[in-house]
């Protein structure tokens, strides 16, 4: 029974890191940048919440959409600021680089806020705990609540991108921005777009992440970003079934790792898989492999 | 002998024989072109012919050495050097860099004589100067040696390219379209120079053109390729008044 | 032609004096009694620093391809040069020295090597993410390593417990705990681990210098600005990126042994990813493919932050500002035309020409 219940934690971490490499592979599909600040997004989102609710006394749904507003606007100012500038650069290090600045400059408004040690977590979302087979599997609410959010927003996702204008812009941006642009696509507009749907679910993702690991610092977002990045790579960076299918297959390899191996390890063993996958197929799961012309 | 003997040469890309039984046998020396509609298969060939996609059959022979299927690499030290439809320079390196890295092959020197500056590094970088200049002279290019490939006009760039490739020391020389964008007295210019490198050089050239004036003046025999097959070869003029032949270019 | 030998040599002995001069005058600050504690603390570190960013440049800018896993290689440099240090400490230290660096710097190249085969197959973004990778993992595995050694040989385990030493045995590695006193087994070369920095530094540029300017580095530069030309023309990519890669990684492994020697306490939580993205931005902010630029950037940005100090909890947010701004500065294009247009018009009409 050991065995599900490590199964049953893996697909929840997974999904945590789903939402977030949904924000990233969209933002790479559309940008063709590594955003290394949306790690950060995340903590941003779980410090708006925190405080909501804890020195606005805000109800905890109001304090959700707060947060998820708060990201939004965030992550499109971010991307009009700091990013849409370099968008011609000559090389696209540039961006990569600024991201690191916005990342650090996100990090350190929040110690200069928040100070450096670890809040604790409110409890926000309220679900009862699932027992299974006398008592011998645990469920807690907030493990079902983390994948049945995660399942919406990958089906809502791929309803959008798939069936909607804006959706299907999104596309045609990110297979060819200036044939897009000549079809008459408002491409700044879209990649706004873009960002703002990525910091919206990176904002869930902070609140999921900190109702199933209840502490909060500046760092927080730091690791998970990089992991959920190692998510999005591993199932094909761009694509929004890869995000999902990278990101629990990640989740499920660590929880397994720590639980079977050694907690030390588990990172390398995550990345260690990684490498394997890009080895045997060099654009992850679900990549499209794409030869230059000659 | 023949310089370049291909036979039965085929490519099939998923369902799409791109292109298919085709054979070309050019001399020593001689000026070849290579012609067709667009989507006919021509830059195809030459991706055949350098190594860039294997042939799913037929048998590419280079003055008498069986090449087939080899790497680009080895094609190219066997004796094929190219240039492409998209020009492909070493765009921020000087004019002088680009011949000089085409040299690579021919003037060595290794990466520990490079590091510690061994006499034998100044010997060699020598050498591979004045042989580059030689080249650049050739192209009318010696003058911009400094200037980064990537600022040159357009004209000079493609120039650059035929350069570059020449620096490899080839038996046969690969151009694709490398009139296209010029305006007339550029594509006169090119034609000299073209027909320059044969003399000069005593090279085989095989090229791929849209512009029939450039074919018709300085090629001997040409090819013409329709849906991945030959549609007529032999002398041009005879070739480029055959009814099929113009009626695949103008249509009905 | 000439013209351009001339200018080339000419900029390369420019970095060799710019290296000598700040030298100097540090010396002559020092010896006036001009240097604060916490800036002589600070020399070291930044040929640490320099050596890596120097290193690192000839990946990013020269092969052209983005790793982000420099600190492994310094990782795995530091700590088989400590680990030597320690075993072989009946060695008189000079000699000792030397052989710690040149032990560093092999076998962070063999780490290279080992890497670089499988992972240079892979382009752009996803080389960046397996190089993190890498580091990472490198870290990760130093992280549960305890090496000690009697009169056995060397011992390696998992656990201290594990490590069954004999009497007086001595445990160099522990775990996360790392190695410690490794600075005093050199009391007499210790003294002189600036200058030896600077030496590195120089010695670093060197290679860096003349193999760009080599049969071998204009391989590597073509294989960078379009790789089915260079292949066209005969040049094996794979083997040129291999050799940037290695060479890079060697270079990083002398900075990791200048590094662990100077530490009383080396612990591998230091090499992780943000020691490489933190090179990586030396390396842009300097100029990507420029190496003078990669030098005055780590300067600069290395000491930002300890020149901040006054500002206390607000340096990190400032260096973050200042990094920002520089970058958009730097790089955005609109940046880039109003600030030709400025140089135009204070030039008159010499402006235009864009240094390399």
């Amino acid at each position: 029974m050991s065995f599900i219940s490590y199964l049953k934690d893996g697909i929840s971490l997974g999904s945590i890191y789903a939402i977030i490499a949904l924000g990233y592979t969209m933002v790479y599909g559309i940008a063709k940048m590594l955003n290394f600040a949306h790690g950060d997004v995340i903590m941003v989102g779980a410090f708006v919440i925190l405080t909501a609710v804890t020195k606005g006394g805000m109800s905890p749904v109001l304090a959700i959409v707060l947060s998820v507003i708060f990201c939004t606007v965030l992550g499109m100012v971010i991307e009009k600021v700091a990013y849409s500038p370099l968008r011609k650069a000559s090389s696209n290090l540039a961006v990569l680089i600024t991201a690191i600045g916005v990342s650090y400059l996100l990090q350190n408004l929040a110690l200069l806020i928040f100070g450096a040690d670890a809040k604790s977590f409110v409890t926000v979302i309220d679900v009862p705990t699932l027992s299974l087979f006398d008592g011998q599997l645990v469920i807690k609410g907030i493990t079902i609540v983390t994948i049945l959010t995660c399942i919406v927003i990958m089906v809502g996702l791929m309803f959008f991108v798939q069936k909607t204008k804006p959706g299907r812009a999104m596309q045609a941006v990110s297979e060819d921005r200036d044939a897009a642009q000549l079809m008459g696509v408002n491409v700044n507009a879209t990649i706004s777009m873009t960002f703002a749907i990525g910091s919206g679910l990176a904002a869930i993702a902070g609140l999921l992440l900190c109702q199933t690991y209840p502490t909060l610092t500046p760092y927080t977002g730091a690791m998970p970003g990089i992991k959920a990045f190692v998510a999005a790579v591993f199932g094909g960076i761009g694509s929004i079934p890869g995000a999902m299918v990278g990101g629990i297959l990640l989740g499920v390899i660590e929880i397994f790792g720590k639980a079977y191996i050694s907690s030390q390890v588990a990172d390398a063993i995550c990345f260690a898989v990684l490498i394997v996958v890009l080895l045997v197929k060099p654009t992850g799961l679900f990549g499209k492999n794409i030869q230059e012309k000659v | 002998m023949a310089m370049l003997e291909v036979n039965h040469l085929a490519i099939q890309f998923g369902g799409l024989r791109a292109v298919d039984g085709f054979n070309v046998s050019i001399e020593k020396g001689q000026l070849y072109g290579l012609i067709g509609p667009n989507g006919a298969g021509k830059t195809t060939i030459f991706n055949l012919l350098t190594g860039v996609y294997k042939p799913t059959e037929g048998i590419i022979k280079l003055d008498g050495q069986d090449i087939t299927g080899k790497s680009t690499i080895e094609i190219n030290k066997a004796g094929i050097a190219r240039t492409f439809q998209n020009i492909r320079l070493f765009k921020d390196m000087p004019v002088l860099d680009n011949v000089k890295v085409g040299l690579h092959n021919h003037h060595a020197y290794s990466t520990l004589t490079g590091i510690l500056r061994l006499p034998k590094y100044y010997k060699v970088e020598k050498e591979m100067n004045e042989k580059a200049m030689e080249i650049l002279k050739v192209f009318d290019l010696d003058k911009e040696a400094d200037t980064l490939a990537g600022n040159l006009p357009y004209g000079k760039q493609r120039k650059l390219e035929i350069a570059r490739a020449l620096a490899t020391n080839p038996k046969l020389l690969l151009l694709d379209e490398p009139a296209a964008g010029m305006n007339p007295n550029e594509t006169q210019e090119l034609m000299d120079t073209i027909r320059f490198v044969q003399k000069h050089f005593d090279m085989t050239t095989l090229l791929i053109e849209h512009d029939m004036k450039l074919v018709g003046g300085i090629c001997e025999e040409v090819t013409v390729l329709n849906f991945g097959q030959v549609l007529a070869q032999g002398e041009t003029q005879k070739v480029l008044k055959d009814p099929a032949v113009v009626t695949a270019y103008l249509g009905e | 032609m000439k013209k351009t030998m001339n200018k080339t040599t000419r900029n390369n002995l420019i970095n060799y004096g710019i290296v000598i001069a700040l030298f100097v005058i540090v010396q002559i600050l020092s010896g006036t009694g001009h240097l604060s504690r916490l800036l002589t603390g600070l020399l070291v570190p930044l040929c640490v620093y320099t050596i890596a960013a120097i290193s690192l440049n000839l990946v990013v800018g020269f092969s052209g391809e983005l790793s982000l896993g420099h600190a492994g290689f310094m990782c795995v440099g530091a700590y088989s040069s400590a680990l030597f240090s320690h075993i072989a400490s009946d060695i008189p230290q000079v000699p000792r020295f030397i052989l710690a660096i040149l032990i560093g710097a092999a076998v962070a190249a063999v780490f290279g090597v080992i890497i670089g085969i499988p992972v240079l197959r892979l382009r752009g973004d996803y080389l960046a993410i397996v190089t993190l990778a890498f580091g990472e993992i490198i870290k990760n595995l130093i992280n549960i390593l305890y090496i000690g050694f009697d009169e056995n040989g060397l011992h390696v385990a998992t656990s201290a417990a594990n490590l069954k030493l004999a009497a007086g045995g001595k445990q160099i590695l522990k775990g996360a705990l790392g190695i410690s006193g490794t600075g005093a087994l050199y009391k007499d070369v210790k003294h002189y681990f600036f200058p030896i920095g600077i030496l590195l530094v120089l010695l670093t540029l060197f290679i860096v210098q003349n193999l760009v300017n080599s049969r071998s580095g204009r391989a590597i530069m073509a294989t960078r600005d379009n790789r089915i030309a260079a292949e066209s023309v005969g040049i094996d990519i794979t083997k040129f990126k291999l050799l940037a890669f290695t060479i890079s990684a060697a270079l990083a492994g002398v900075a990791g042994v200048l590094y662990a020697h100077n530490l009383s306490m080396l612990k591998v939580s230091g090499f992780d990813y943000n020691m490489s993205i933190l090179i990586l931005v030396y390396v842009v902010l300097g100029g990507i493919g420029n190496l003078r630029g990669s030098m005055i950037a780590t300067i600069i940005l290395y000491a930002l932050p300890e020149l901040l100090r006054g500002f206390a909890n607000y340096r990190m947010l400032i260096y973050a500002i200042v990094l920002i701004v520089m970058m958009l500065f730097n790089w955005a294009p609109a940046a880039r035309n109003w600030r030709a247009r400025v140089m135009e018009k204070i030039r008159g009409t010499k402006g235009k020409k864009e240094a390399a």
